[in-house]
């Protein structure tokens, strides 16, 4: 673990990715903390104000200050990408290893569901469930880990597929240890870095589509803040000022970028073999 | 069968599975839409003999299979059914804001290929230079940014700014300079980030062919470094950016409905986000299944592009009989 860290440390790339992850880590996580006010508290006399020492990024069209609104969404952006990432990774590789070794019939339902699911463009799928059922934190979480799905479940099946008959699960299986025993003890744990890297590269992604959905107005609902809500708060007052536009655009940039940066100097470490497939 | 084959009628059947999994979904969220939607489409105000007459019309008093098996039907003969606000077919309105929506998508690919390609093959041919190095950073850097923040800050930038562009609408009709105009900021919002890809993806799989023994040969022959690359080693390296392209369409299809709400430019995206605020559910399945649609058929286009591409497989389909 530390080998990893030091590695992606030792690259340009992977330091700047880093740095800007554990900034938005503690922008999130210490939202509650950091806040210097409460993100919905109304001062509509101090609408439209610039950035100033009391508002560090200025106030939003309803007077609420801007770096806390930010803050807090930094936190549902984390949120929502994390809890995402962990339900596409668990289901996905869950299936990904059935798929490997259920039945050819079943093996082959299992990657055709896959190949429909990667079919649709994901955001306007999104879009129309979130537009026809209403929005909510939820539905977002259930949909994009459907989407994210196959990544997981095609690279799952593969390395179980070229691990099944190595000599060591040979010898374990001969020492009797049941199947159960084999996926969860020795496939798993030798499975799980390439998946590790594809999850902390799915990151951005889901960031974006959810950031995407909220800018529509049917991703997150009010009064949530969320960087998508954010900006399209920004653009409908686009004339009055730019500022919220700015930072909203800003985090959104650096939370991608830096997750992206970080994911690739990550897989880098861990597995340079990914690199061509992707 | 021959491996292309079987290849190809694979692809034939996902994708149709995709498009007929695609309707049934499209069907069923309907259902679960809460409330009865003639309530929601005829509005509070409505009688309930309004509301009744409404729901026969529409048949939503038959039972599901039947209402499933009809929407099929009327899909399968292009009728996506009729708007009730405007009383317009909805295939015609679709079709009206259609071409918009594509013009504003291939001339993203376009721009992306146009300025992607060269970049990537400069890159590729000057490793580890200054401007090889430059390039990864604003490569990485686009392709991470969202494109509505793209579109967003350029909109800030060249029209709030420097008022350099006109911002709005897709142009008068009839006049190409000024709807050519107004197509430059949403391309390039939606191209930018393309650019990044395809210069990476073209750098790295031009720095893998360049090392093929063929290349080799040719220039142990004397063949010019131009000529190699761009008569031999490009060609090849063109394959992965092929596939990526696939993708590219429907992420581009979706980032197109970004631009067009951002830059108010009619399309297949504006239309369904304005139906999704209307609450006007016809309008935004039928624009879903066609979004969806053009990118399944996209994809297969795509997959079928790589036997002209790569004649490997082009000449193991003739040997079946088959192309």
């Amino acid at each position: 673990m530390r080998g990893v860290i030091a590695q992606i440390w030792g690259r340009s790339t992977g330091r700047l990715g880093l740095i800007l992850v554990v900034l938005i880590l503690i922008m999130g996580l210490g939202a509650q903390v950091i806040s210097p006010y409460d993100p919905n508290e109304l001062d509509i006399l101090n609408r439209f104000s610039d950035p100033t020492w009391i508002h560090p990024m200025g106030t939003d069209h309803l007077g609420r200050d801007l770096f806390s609104r930010m803050l807090y969404g930094t936190q549902t952006a984390l949120l929502v990408a994390v809890s995402t990432i962990i339900v596409s990774l668990v289901v996905g590789t869950l299936m990904g290893i059935g798929a490997a070794y259920a039945p050819r019939e079943v093996e082959r339902a299992i990657l055709i569901l896959f190949d429909i699911i990667s079919s649709f463009p994901s955001l306007v799928f999104a879009l129309a469930v979130v537009a026809l059922l209403g929005p909510g934190l939820g539905k977002v979480v259930l949909i994009v880990s459907i989407t994210l799905l196959p990544h997981f479940g095609r690279v799952a099946r593969a390395q179980v597929l070229s691990l099944k008959n190595a000599p060591f699960l040979e010898a374990e299986r001969v020492l009797g240890a049941s199947r159960a025993r084999l996926v969860l003890v020795h496939i798993v744990p030798n499975i799980m870095g390439p998946l590790v890297v594809l999850a902390s590269m799915d990151i951005p992604v889901v960031i974006t589509i959810e950031a995407g959905l909220s800018f529509l107005g049917v991703g997150v609902p009010p009064p949530l803040a969320s960087w998508g809500t954010l900006l399209n708060d920004g653009y409908a007052n686009l004339t009055e000022t730019i500022w919220p536009v700015a930072f909203a655009g800003l985090m959104l940039t650096l939370a991608t970028l830096g997750f992206t940066l970080f994911g690739e100097a990550l897989r880098d470490a861990i597995d340079p073999k990914l690199k061509t497939d992707r | 069968m021959p491996a292309s084959l079987r290849f190809l009628a694979n692809r034939l059947l996902t994708t149709i599975l995709v498009i007929v999994g695609a309707v049934a979904l499209l069907f069923c969220l309907t259902l679960l839409v809460p409330g009865n939607p003639a309530d929601v489409l005829l509005g509070p105000r409505a009688t309930p003999e309004a509301v009744a007459a409404f729901s026969k019309q529409m048949g939503l008093d038959l039972p599901v299979w039947r209402r499933l098996a009809i929407f099929f039907g009327n899909v399968l003969q292009g009728n996506l059914g009729t708007d009730v606000i405007s009383g317009r077919p909805i295939l015609t309105m679709v079709m009206e804001v259609l071409p918009f929506t594509v013009t504003l998508t291939f001339a993203s690919i376009g721009l992306a290929i146009l300025v992607g390609l060269p970049l990537g093959a400069y890159a590729a041919t000057h490793p580890d230079s200054i401007g090889d190095r430059i390039g990864a950073v604003f490569s990485v850097s686009f392709i991470a940014m969202p494109n509505f923040v793209v579109a967003i800050f350029l909109l800030l930038i060249f029209s709030i700014w420097l008022d350099w562009l006109p911002v709005l609408g897709a142009g008068e009709p009839g006049n190409y300079l000024d709807q050519l105009v107004r197509l430059i900021l949403p391309s390039v919002s939606l191209a930018l980030g393309w650019v990044g890809y395809i210069a990476r993806l073209v750098r790295s799989s031009l720095l893998e062919v360049m090392g093929e023994p063929y290349i080799r040969t040719a220039r142990a022959y004397g063949v010019s470094d131009t000529k190699i690359i761009y008569k031999y080693a490009l060609k090849n390296a063109a394959i992965p950016t092929v596939a990526i392209l696939g993708l590219g369409i429907g992420r581009l299809l979706g980032g197109a409905i970004f631009a067009e709400i951002i830059f108010a430019r009619p399309g297949i995206g504006k239309l369904v986000y304005d139906a999704i605020l209307t609450r006007n559910y016809p309008v935004v399945q039928a624009g879903v299944l066609v979004v969806v649609l053009l990118f399944v058929l996209t994809n297969l286009l795509v997959d079928m592009s790589y036997g002209w591409l790569d004649p490997r497989m082009r000449q193991s389909a003739r040997a079946g009989g088959g192309h």
